[in-house]
């Protein structure tokens, strides 16, 4: 879907919100908000004190399982509930009592949320009209939205007589004309079938690359979070646990929830031995010491959970030398990659992804004693 | 030789003919109870009337038609136009549209808020809108006799609260008509458009505002038009018994302020003249028609289709 016509973000004058544009400023600001649903015994705590800084033209995730608070939090910024407690910044300026109509915010909806008795041209050109640009413009505009996503010749069509994909591509469209300051986007993907997911979150990022918008980015899927973001945010029950690059979160997660839900990971427990700035050397149960990543606030003697990625072992014949001692329980073969699932001899379940052309030569079998090799960053130690 | 298309189009011959049995019951119904009656209206339109009511049997007349809008001098012969008859007509037609226009005012945010209930008290609201069906409309035209009279409640309350120092005139009034009528149809407005309105879509409203609609606009612009078949139904189930309205218009105004109702239950009473009652009466219909064929053409031109 590359057009000529490309929506800039544009001058803060032209919206109502009066903002400076400076590089590098923050695009959102949550400061210190927490939103809590109901009263008395049905309350509850959507949002527990969240604060996060999200930067200009920045394609921005939040990663969390079902009933997180990922779709509370975007409503806050997009206008439709007001936070309990605390404050949401545009551009440094205060939003948080302003209504939707008024923020230089748009949102794709999960539902798409087209309107029903519109054409696809007339639910595109619909926030340009509200904002009361002249004929003219909407319709150039229009123009441009339609080609951006290939729906030119739909531009007729009632929006309930097109695909599904083709609905996600108007509620993008519609989203983008009157070129926003921050988009937000919940779960725009999830009601595509995966061929066009992979499309589509191609065309998103590259999208979100030339029209310089910032993206708010929602969804469940750590994949797709992994692929399209510029950072993460992490979020289970109401808070955000940690906020990084897609790397730093899949390499050095800092709480156990956070190595759990992206990716796969083993845990293994260890005593903190000694430290230095940014990583320590722990003992393992067994007796043997390897290095480990470190998040702050670690004593030596601190009892502590390591996180280690299967791709981060290596699995080699038994061995004295060998960080780790087992048994293959369970072998299986990916085509790429084959996962070796182990019984340790402390009785912990560990994984091992390898691969398969990695030529090592050994064949292994379910039964087998093997040692497993820890390289020198793969291990991280967590706060939980 | 079945193939399959003609085993197909037997079990279609055979849909078709369960489905004329099942509504059987319903289209004898309609026959006895609307058609028929229709007919017979007919029929007397076209007589000459009885000396004590009634008609005269087979004796064709086109008197009854003819004093739907005109009026024949007994002594020179002399014809003039009904100009009772008229301005009862568009009194009728105009209280009828103020009704319906009111109960459109007052019913939309009723509903509205009632569809933004959480489901479970919605049925509670909707509950309360239907208490006034459970009694007489009678009794409760006389209630509000005793709301707006001079002595009524209306007036006292004015009076205690020094608004006014004489009691206003209300009673006997298009003023009466219309707040009676207002009230008794009020929930034959609001049901209906509750019944879109609880379909519609709130994201939708969500979708609006996020693309800078006000909420004006988002009233104009979103909402109205997607809940515009139960406009529609609400209009048409105000307009039409507002037009026949008996009644309120018997009890409340009295005498002088007649409506279309009463001027043709005084042919088949005291004017003992049925034909021209039946005239009336299939006037006031194709009136009704005619209105309804306009209006639902307008409205739904450009609204939205529901397959
Ligand atoms: N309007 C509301 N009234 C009461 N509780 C609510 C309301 N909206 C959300 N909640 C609660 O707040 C919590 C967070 O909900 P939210 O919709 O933000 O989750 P989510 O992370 O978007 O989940 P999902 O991935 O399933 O969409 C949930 O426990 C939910 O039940
Ligand atoms: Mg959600």
């Amino acid at each position: 879907m590359r057009g000529t016509a490309l929506p800039q973000a544009q001058p803060a004058e032209e919206w109502g919100v009066c903002v400076s544009e400076s590089a590098g400023r923050n695009a959102i600001d949550v400061r210190g908000v927490r939103k809590v649903f109901g009263s008395g015994d049905g309350q509850v705590t959507a949002l527990d004190t969240v604060s996060v800084s999200i930067r200009e033209n920045e394609f921005f995730t939040l990663l969390g399982p079902s009933g997180c608070g990922k779709t509370t939090l975007l409503r806050l910024i997009a206008g439709f509930e007001f936070p309990t407690d605390g404050q949401i910044m545009l551009h440094g300026e205060d939003i948080a009592l302003l209504p939707p109509f008024r923020r230089p915010v748009n949102t794709v909806f999960q539902s798409y949320a087209l309107f029903p008795h519109m054409t696809v041209a007339e639910n595109i050109a619909f926030g340009l009209e509200m904002l009361g640009k002249s004929r003219s413009e909407i319709d150039g505009r229009t123009a441009d939205m339609l080609k951006l996503v290939q729906m030119e010749e739909l531009a007729k069509r009632k929006t309930s007589e097109i695909s599904g994909g083709q609905q996600q591509r108007v509620a993008l469209a519609r989203a983008l004309a009157p070129q926003p300051k921050v988009l937000l986007l919940d779960e725009p993907l999830s009601a595509l079938d995966y061929k066009l997911r992979k499309e589509m979150q191609l065309e998103l990022k590259q999208l979100q690359h030339e029209t310089g918008i910032t993206f708010i980015f929602v969804t469940h899927d750590q994949e797709e979070a992994l692929t399209m973001s510029d950072r993460i945010a992490v979020m289970s029950t109401g808070k955000i646990l940690q906020v990084g690059s897609p790397h730093d979160i899949y390499e050095h997660p800092a709480e156990r929830f956070v190595a759990g839900f992206i990716g796969e990971t083993n845990f293994l427990d260890a005593e903190v031995v000694a430290t230095s700035a940014g990583s320590a050397t722990v003992k393992l149960p067994s007796g043997k010491q390897i290095p480990a990543g470190l998040p702050e606030g670690f004593q030596p003697g601190s009892r502590v959970s390591l996180a280690v990625r299967p791709e981060r072992a290596q699995i080699v014949a038994a061995d004295a030398d060998a960080t780790l001692a087992g048994v293959i329980d369970n072998l299986v073969y990916l085509g790429t990659d084959t996962h070796f699932h182990l019984r340790l001899d402390g009785g912990e379940a560990f994984i091992v992804r390898q691969q398969n052309s990695s030529g090592s030569g050994i064949n292994f079998a379910t039964g087998d004693r093997v040692g497993v090799i820890l390289g020198d960053d793969a291990a991280q130690i967590l706060k939980d | 030789m079945t193939s399959a298309q003609d085993v197909a189009q037997q079990i279609e011959r055979r849909d078709i003919r369960n489905r004329w049995l099942l509504s059987a019951p319903a289209l004898v119904i309609i026959f006895l109870a609307a058609i028929g009656p229709l007919l017979v209206m007919v029929a007397y339109s076209f007589m000459v009337k009885g000396d004590y009511g009634d008609v005269r049997f087979g004796e064709f007349s086109l008197d009854g038609w003819f004093s739907v809008l005109f009026w024949r001098d007994i002594f020179d012969d002399t014809i003039g136009l009904a100009d009772a008859h008229l301005s009862i007509l568009w009194r009728s037609i105009r209280l009828s549209f103020i009704t319906t226009a009111l109960t459109l005012a007052f019913g939309f945010p009723t509903a509205y808020f009632i569809a933004t209930r959480p489901p479970s008290t919605r049925e509670v609201w909707v509950f309360l809108i239907t208490i006034p069906f459970w009694t007489n409309l009678l009794i409760r035209t006389f209630a509000m006799q005793e709301v707006v009279r001079n002595e009524g409640i209306l007036n006292s309350l004015m009076i205690w609260s020094g608004i006014v120092d004489q009691p206003v005139q209300i009673m006997y009034t298009d003023a009466a008509i219309l707040f009676g009528m207002v009230y008794v149809y009020l929930p034959l407005m609001v049901l209906p458009l509750y019944a879109s309105m609880e379909k519609l879509d709130f994201r939708l409203v969500e979708a609006g505002y996020d693309l800078y609609a006000t909420r004006a606009r988002v009233l104009w612009r979103i909402i109205i038009p997607l809940v515009r078949p139960g406009v529609i139904a609400g209009s048409i189930l105000v307009f039409i018994p507002s037009l026949g309205a008996y009644v309120i218009p018997r009890v409340l105004g009295g005498g002088k302020n007649m409506m279309l109702g009463n001027l043709i239950e005084l042919q088949f009473g005291a004017g003992r003249n049925w034909p021209l009652g039946a005239a009336m009466s299939i006037t006031v219909m194709l009136i009704v028609m005619l209105a309804l064929l306009v209006y639902v053409r307008n409205a739904t031109r450009s609204g939205v289709q529901h397959g």
